[in-house]
């Protein structure tokens, strides 16, 4: 028999260790031959431990169990969910991305190959560079770490630029809070990342890469470590990749807690050993980027979609979307919501529809209040903008944006003029220093908004001019987007600023 | 644990950065060895690193103090870090932390009197799904409430 625990870090944090570890004891008791596989998870994260048994006819999800369910489990006597793919949650999404997470067992190379991994990787080897670079055009991929820069244009100006050495840099450092979709892959699909950077060094004429990781992740930090090891010893990774006589190898970097590192070049000036401070552009790091050579820095989802572009073709991919915003958005809905968790989509459903529909309101039962799409500097969206789609375009004309596509859903409890705070004081607390409207806006920002909060009325004018002249004055986009969380919240919900005032007067 | 032992030597410090000279951008992973080895980065390392990458000792101590990660000092015998991102916010993070450090008497960054835990905040465990979330030792809990923050509390012996 066999049955799948997820491994992942969000599943643990839910017992899931404790349950894997009470199916063996129990199997052992009893004879039973039990096969225990740690699965990646499969992103709905309100039904974890979601464990599953492996039956004829297909694999029966049982949510939530704890370690006393066991006994049920194996006698059959626990109600299930059915199969896992015919969960409606589930089964109304479009997995591209996230078709392996939590299918296969992550460290298992066989695994992935039998699910349609390297692929992609081996139809990249039958192919010149431009005509990779090309196909990744052809797809509209946007880097879905936040900027949404088309991710073929700036293959295009790496593969173009003449260097001695080149790098495949990813950015791992998923810092923004209502994000997990880099954690998830690289716990879950690993192999699928290492096949994304390969294919990214071919495009462009790298021959080494490197995975910026945050260490607030320790679960992923090892599971991609082993991962890149056993890729070694494979011949997917080193000097002859898969036999093809050419070479791509790559390391996993710890990161160490600076929130400003997942901005590309201070990630680049960190992953060199300096302090992470953000450098001017030009000029772009798809020039002078790791150690002054052309270097492409992407993001995680961007990387581990290539694989799926070159297996599928470009034109399959760009077929799901809306307007300029082609493919899957992999959507992370967090926070205080009753169904949280990762929902692989086409780009289109508006706001309320992931919110209400897919994730079924509020945790606590309470009305929706607010949503941050897009991590700590993106805007605070009203329910009256649950009409937006999600779109790149789309969300930008409501004054907001889509970001590593994270939405925290916030309840009628939570106070606005607090969260603005908060906005500042995490902007001051994480600012890399380099540039004055960031460092000193956002301390004055702090300041500004406690003048609002006891009701002086000339404070209100002064925090819209602060915010434009970070938004317009600061480097990148920790002091340029922190006016976008502070300003909507101002504007979308004013009742919060003017409480203390009302009641002076 | 670490928090007794003696003063490292240069041998002993070389002995853990020396390996990791050959790397592309070796300081970070040198000052993860360091703290990995010792629980925090002991100010003798500093020289050491200055000579074997060529950098003046402003230049690394400035890299040590940019990053929220490395201590200079010990911490605890078990560190508790306890998220204040938006997505546990939304959940009641702000009173667990507040509940947590009242009921220990410590601040942020503070560790207990009787050198069991030290307390950190964290901005995003990745757990935005299952909030509020705190990691001990490493190892990430979800749906942190009261109760299950007194268990963690407890189990560490604070």
């Amino acid at each position: 028999m066999k049955i799948f625990v997820p491994g992942d870090s969000a599943a643990k944090a839910l017992g899931a260790d404790d349950v894997a570890d009470a199916l063996a004891r129990e199997a052992a008791a009893r004879g039973l031959d039990v096969q225990l596989v740690r699965n990646g998870t499969r992103g709905m994260v309100w039904l974890e431990p979601l464990v599953e048994v492996d039956t004829p006819e297909g694999r029966i999800g049982y949510g939530n169990v704890t370690p006393d369910q066991v006994p049920d489990l194996l006698d059959g006597k626990l109600n299930g969910l059915g199969r896992v793919e015919d969960i409606d949650w589930f089964a109304r999404q479009t997995r591209l991305t996230f078709a392996r997470c939590g299918l296969i067992n992550p460290l298992d190379m066989d695994d992935y190959g039998a699910h349609g991994g390297l692929v992609g990787l081996r139809r990249a080897l039958g192919m010149t560079k431009a005509q990779i670079v090309q196909e990744v055009i052809d797809s509209g991929l946007r880097g879905r770490g936040g900027a949404g820069f088309p991710t073929g244009i700036k293959w295009k100006t790496v593969a173009e630029a003449e260097a001695p050495q080149k790098y495949i840099v990813c950015n791992a450092d998923e810092g923004d809070s209502g994000t997990f979709a880099d954690r998830m892959i690289i716990e879950g699909d690993p192999f699928q990342l290492i096949e994304g950077m390969a294919i990214a060094g071919l495009g462009v004429g790298a021959t080494r890469g490197y995975v910026y990781l945050r260490s607030e992740y320790p679960d992923a930090i090892h599971i991609l470590t082993q991962a890149v090891k056993i890729a070694r010893q494979r011949g997917l990774l080193g000097a002859d990749v898969l036999g093809s006589g050419r070479a791509f190898d790559m390391e996993v970097r710890t990161g160490a807690g600076a929130y400003v590192c997942g901005e590309e070049t201070s990630l680049l000036n960190s992953l060199e050993g300096k302090r992470g401070t953000v450098r001017a552009k030009p000029p772009l790091p798809a020039l002078q980027g790791f150690l002054g050579q052309p270097t492409v820095v992407n993001n995680v989802i961007s990387l581990t979609t290539i694989p799926v572009i070159f297996e599928r073709g470009a034109k399959h991919y760009a077929d799901f979307g809306l307007g300029r915003s082609r493919g899957t958005v992999t959507l992370q809905i967090a926070g205080n919501v009753k169904r949280g968790g990762l929902f692989e989509t086409a780009f289109g459903l508006t706001l309320g529809e992931v919110v209400n529909d897919i994730g079924g309101g509020t945790a606590s039962g309470r009305p929706v209040k607010a949503v941050q799409v897009g991590g700590p500097l993106g805007a605070y969206m009203h329910i009256d903008q649950f009409h937006t789609p999600m779109g790149y375009e789309e969300f930008d004309s409501q004054g907001g944006l889509i970001g590593h596509a994270g939405l925290v859903v916030f309840d009628d409890t939570v106070d606005m003029l607090r969260m603005a705070r908060f906005a500042m004081e995490f902007c001051a607390v994480e600012s890399c220093g380099k540039c004055t409207p960031c460092r000193i806006g956002a301390v004055r920002g702090v300041e500004t908004i406690d003048r609002i909060a006891q009701g002086d009325p000339d404070a209100i004018p002064l925090l819209t001019d602060l915010c434009e002249t970070m938004k317009d004055g600061s480097l990148c986009a920790l002091g340029g987007f922190t006016p976008f969380p502070v300003m909507s919240a101002l504007r979308n919900f004013p009742d919060d600023f003017a409480t203390f005032k009302e009641a002076a007067e | 644990m670490h928090s007794h032992a003696p003063a490292p030597t240069e041998e002993e410090i070389r002995g853990v950065v020396a390996p990791l000279a050959s790397l592309e951008g070796p300081l970070l992973p040198m000052l993860h060895a360091l703290q990995e080895t010792w629980g925090f980065v002991p100010q003798a390392a500093v020289p050491v690193l200055a000579d074997i990458l060529n950098l003046g000792r402003a230049e690394v101590h400035g890299v040590i103090s940019f990053y929220h990660d490395f201590r200079d000092h010990p911490a605890g015998r078990h560190v508790l870090k306890i998220c204040r991102a938006e997505a546990c916010q939304s959940m009641g993070a702000n009173a667990l932390a507040e509940s947590t450090l009242q009921k220990l008497g410590i601040g942020w960054h503070g560790t207990t009197s009787n050198g069991a835990l030290t307390v950190e905040p964290v901005y995003c465990l990745g757990m935005c799904a299952c909030a509020p979330a705190a990691m001990v030792d490493g190892k990430v809990v979800g749906r942190v409430d009261d109760a299950r923050m007194d268990r963690i509390l407890a189990e560490v012996g604070a």
